[in-house]
C-alpha cells in the first residue's frame, strides 16, 4: 500500500533520558481516519512518543511521519496539520474561553475574522457558548478539557493527538469526552489516543498498541488482543462461610486451566471452554455439592487481563476493592486523580 | 452526531495565511503580549502588590532612614526616587520569570510549541508585556514620589531620556529573569532564584546611600556595577545634572545585557523545552 494511507507511521523510535531509555525501538502505525489507542502504564513511554510525533522533541533514532510529513525535517509544515490536547488542560486560566480560542486561532495564523468565527463555532459545538465570556478559572474540569480539545481543533487538523484526554476527569466528564472523541472520528480525523484506562481504549480505538518499557508488547483490535490472552473465564463468589475446596472440586471437570483463587473474597476464577454450554451443568454440580453462591458470571477477558498476561503486572496499581469484583465489566479505572506520567 | 471538525467555516478558510518569518515573529509576540495585558486586568491584585512593595520602600526610606542619610546638597527624597525607580523595575524582572515558569508548568508552552507559530515569540511577547506593566508601575511610583516631596528639576528632554533608559533597563533585566526561570525546575525556584541576586545588586549600589559612605572594598563594586550606573544616569537626568557619560554607560550596559541574555534565554528555552 502507498505510505500515504498511513496518517501516522513511526519506526524504531528511540529516546533516552540519561540512564533511562524512554523509548526502545517503538513502532506505531495508524491508517487515515482511524483511532489508534496507545495503552500502557505510567512511564511506559506514551507521552514521549506523543511528544516526538508532535515535533516537541526529537528522537535519538528512528523515523516518523505524520500526515505524510517527516516529524524531524518537516516540523514547521507538520505543526500546521496537527492538533495536540494534553494531560493538562493547557489553556490560559485568566482568559475567557472565547479569548483562548481566538488566541490559538491567531497563533495558527488564521486571519482574525476567521479565528473569531471558528472560536464561536467550536464553543457552540462543545457546549461552551454560555461560559464563553467567563474566565476559564471558573470552569469545571470537564469544561476545561472540552475547551482544551476545542483549541486543538481550531484548524480542523487531519491528525489529532490526545494524550490521556480523560485523566483526572470524573466519570461523567469521561463519558462526555468519549462522546466528543467518537464524533471526531466520525468526521474522518485520525486520532492517536494514549490512555491508562483500558476501558477507554476498548471503547474508542480501532486498533490498540500496548506498550511497556518503551516498546510495543502487543497490538491488534480489542478482540484480537483478548483472543491472544485466552478464552472465557467463569467467576464465582461463594456465600459467606462457603468451602473453597469443595467448590474447586466441583469445578475441576470444567476447568481448562489453573484456577485463580482469592480466598479472602471467596472468589474463584476458572478458565473455561464453551462456557455458555457448560454453564447449566456447572450450576447443577455446585448446587448438588451444597455450594451457595453470592455471584456467578461468565466473562470474556478484559484488557486488564491482556495487560496482566502480557507484562506480568497490572496496568494500574489499585487498592483492593471492598467488594470482590464480580460479574462482567465490573472493573473500573482505578485512579481518578492521576496527575503526571512520564 | 454533529460534525465536530467541519462546521460552517470551511476547511479552506482554516488555512494559515502566508507571510515572512519576521512578520510572524512580531505578530505572534503581539498576540501573546495581548494575552498578558488581558491577564493584568483580570488579576489587578497582582499589580497592586507589585506597587505596594516599592511604595513601602519610598515611605520607609523617606521618613525612617532618610533623616540619617546625608546626600550632599540634594534633598533625600530627590536622591532616593531614581533608586526606587530602578529597583522597582529590576524586581519586575522576577515576574517575567514567574510567568514563564507558570506557562511551562501548566503545559501552555508545550501547546505553543505544537503550533505553527514563531518560537521566539513566546519570550518576546512576554518581555514586551512586562515592559508595559513596568511602565505602569514606574508612573505609579512617580506619582507617589511627587506626593512625598520629590521635586525633580530636569527638563522634559531629560525626563524622556530617563524614562527611555528605565524601559531599556527593565526590558534587558526581563531577559535575565527569563533565563533564570528557564534554568530552574519550578515556579517557586524561579521566584526565589529570580530575587536573590537582585538584593546585593540593588542595595550595594547608589540607590539609597552615597557609595562613598561604604567600606572601601565595596565601593569599587558599588560604583561601577550596572544598577548604580543606571541609577546615576536616571538621577542625573531627572535632577537636571550633567550626566552625559553616565547616560552613555547606562545605554551600553543595557545593550550589552540584551546582547548576552537574549540569545542565552532563547538557547535555554530551546534546551529546556526540547526534552
Amino acid at each position: 500500500m502507498a505510505r500515504n494511507d498511513f496518517a501516522i507511521r513511526a519506526q524504531g523510535l528511540e529516546k533516552r533520558y540519561g540512564e533511562t531509555r524512554a523509548l526502545r525501538g517503538l513502532d506505531l502505525a495508524a491508517e487515515e481516519g482511524t483511532v489508534l489507542g496507545v495503552l500502557g502504564p505510567n512511564g511506559a513511554g506514551k507521552t514521549t512518543a506523543v511528544r516526538i510525533l508532535t515535533t516537541l522533541i526529537k528522537p535519538d533514532a528512528g523515523h516518523a511521519e505524520v500526515a505524510g510529513l517527516d516529524v524531524v525535517r518537516q516540523g514547521d509544515e507538520l505543526r500546521a496539520r496537527i492538533g495536540l490536547a494534553g494531560q493538562y488542560a493547557a489553556v490560559d486560566e485568566y482568559l475567557t474561553g472565547r479569548e483562548n480560542l481566538v488566541m490559538f486561532g491567531k497563533l495558527y495564523h488564521l486571519p482574525g475574522s476567521v479565528a473569531r468565527r471558528r472560536a464561536d463555532e467550536l464553543l457552540e459545538r462543545f457546549d461552551l457558548t454560555e461560559a464563553a465570556s467567563r474566565p476559564v478559572k471558573t470552569y469545571s474540569g470537564g469544561m476545561r478539557r472540552r475547551l482544551d480539545l476545542s483549541a486543538s481543533l481550531v484548524i480542523a487538523p487531519p491528525v489529532l493527538f490526545l494524550d490521556e484526554p480523560t485523566t483526572g476527569l470524573d466519570p461523567r466528564g469521561r463519558l462526555e469526552m468519549w462522546d466528543v472523541i467518537g464524533g471526531l472520528v466520525a468526521d474522518g480525523t485520525t486520532v492517536l489516543l494514549t490512555t491508562q484506562y483500558l476501558e477507554e481504549a476498548d471503547q474508542l480505538a480501532n486498533n490498540i498498541v500496548v506498550i511497556d518499557h518503551g516498546h510495543v508488547i502487543a497490538q491488534g483490535t480489542s478482540d484480537e488482543l483478548k483472543t491472544q490472552v485466552g478464552g472465557e473465564r467463569l467467576e464465582i463468589t461463594l456465600a459467606r462461610g462457603g468451602n473453597l475446596n469443595t467448590a474447586l472440586a466441583a469445578l475441576r471437570p470444567y476447568s481448562a486451566g489453573e484456577p485463580q483463587i482469592e480466598a479472602e473474597h471467596r472468589h474463584i476464577v476458572v478458565p473455561v471452554v464453551n462456557g455458555a454450554q457448560q454453564l447449566p451443568a456447572v450450576v447443577r454440580d455446585l448446587d448438588s455439592a451444597g455450594i451457595r453462591l453470592d455471584d456467578l458470571a461468565l466473562r470474556r477477558p478484559t484488557l486488564d487481563d491482556v495487560f496482566l498476561t502480557l507484562t506480568g503486572h497490572a496496568a494500574e496499581e489499585k487498592p483492593t476493592p471492598d467488594e470482590p469484583s464480580t460479574g462482567r465489566n465490573s472493573r473500573q479505572p482505578a485512579r481518578e486523580n492521576e496527575k503526571v506520567t512520564a | 452526531m454533529n460534525s465536530a471538525v467541519n462546521m460552517k467555516t470551511s476547511i479552506a478558510d482554516l488555512r494559515p495565511t502566508q507571510h515572512g518569518r519576521l512578520y510572524w515573529t512580531i505578530t505572534d509576540a503581539l498576540t501573546l503580549a495581548k494575552r498578558q495585558l488581558i491577564q493584568f486586568q483580570r488579576i489587578p491584585e497582582e499589580l497592586v502588590f507589585a506597587t505596594i512593595q516599592p511604595i513601602m520602600f519610598v515611605l520607609l526610606f523617606r521618613y525612617v532612614f532618610g533623616g540619617a542619610i546625608n546626600t550632599h546638597g540634594v534633598t533625600y527624597v530627590n536622591y532616593l526616587m531614581a533608586g526606587i525607580f530602578v529597583q522597582t523595575v529590576a524586581f519586575g524582572s522576577v515576574s517575567t520569570g514567574i510567568g514563564l515558569a507558570n506557562d511551562l508548568q501548566k503545559g501552555l508552552i508545550d501547546r505553543f510549541r505544537s503550533l505553527p507559530m514563531s518560537k521566539s515569540a513566546v519570550l518576546i511577547g512576554r518581555t514586551l508585556a512586562d515592559l508595559v506593566r513596568n511602565t505602569f508601575v514606574v508612573i505609579v511610583m512617580l506619582i507617589v514620589g511627587l506626593l512625598v516631596g520629590f521635586r525633580p528639576e530636569g527638563g522634559p528632554l531629560g525626563w524622556l531620556l530617563a524614562l527611555g533608559i528605565l524601559l531599556l533597563f527593565t526590558f534587558a533585566f526581563s531577559w535575565i529573569g527569563a533565563t533564570i526561570a528557564l534554568s530552574v525546575r519550578s515556579v517557586e525556584a524561579a521566584q526565589s532564584a529570580g530575587f536573590i541576586w537582585l538584593f546585593p545588586l540593588t542595595f550595594a549600589s547608589s540607590a539609597f546611600v552615597l557609595v562613598s559612605t561604604m567600606p572601601i572594598w565595596l565601593q569599587g563594586f558599588a560604583e561601577h556595577q550596572p544598577v548604580s550606573v543606571i541609577i546615576n544616569a536616571v538621577r542625573g537626568l531627572t535632577l537636571g545634572q550633567n550626566v552625559a557619560s553616565d547616560v552613555w554607560q547606562a545605554i551600553v550596559w543595557c545593550l550589552a545585557i540584551l546582547a548576552v541574555f537574549v540569545p542565552l534565554a532563547v538557547w535555554t528555552y530551546i534546551r529546556r523545552t526540547a526534552r
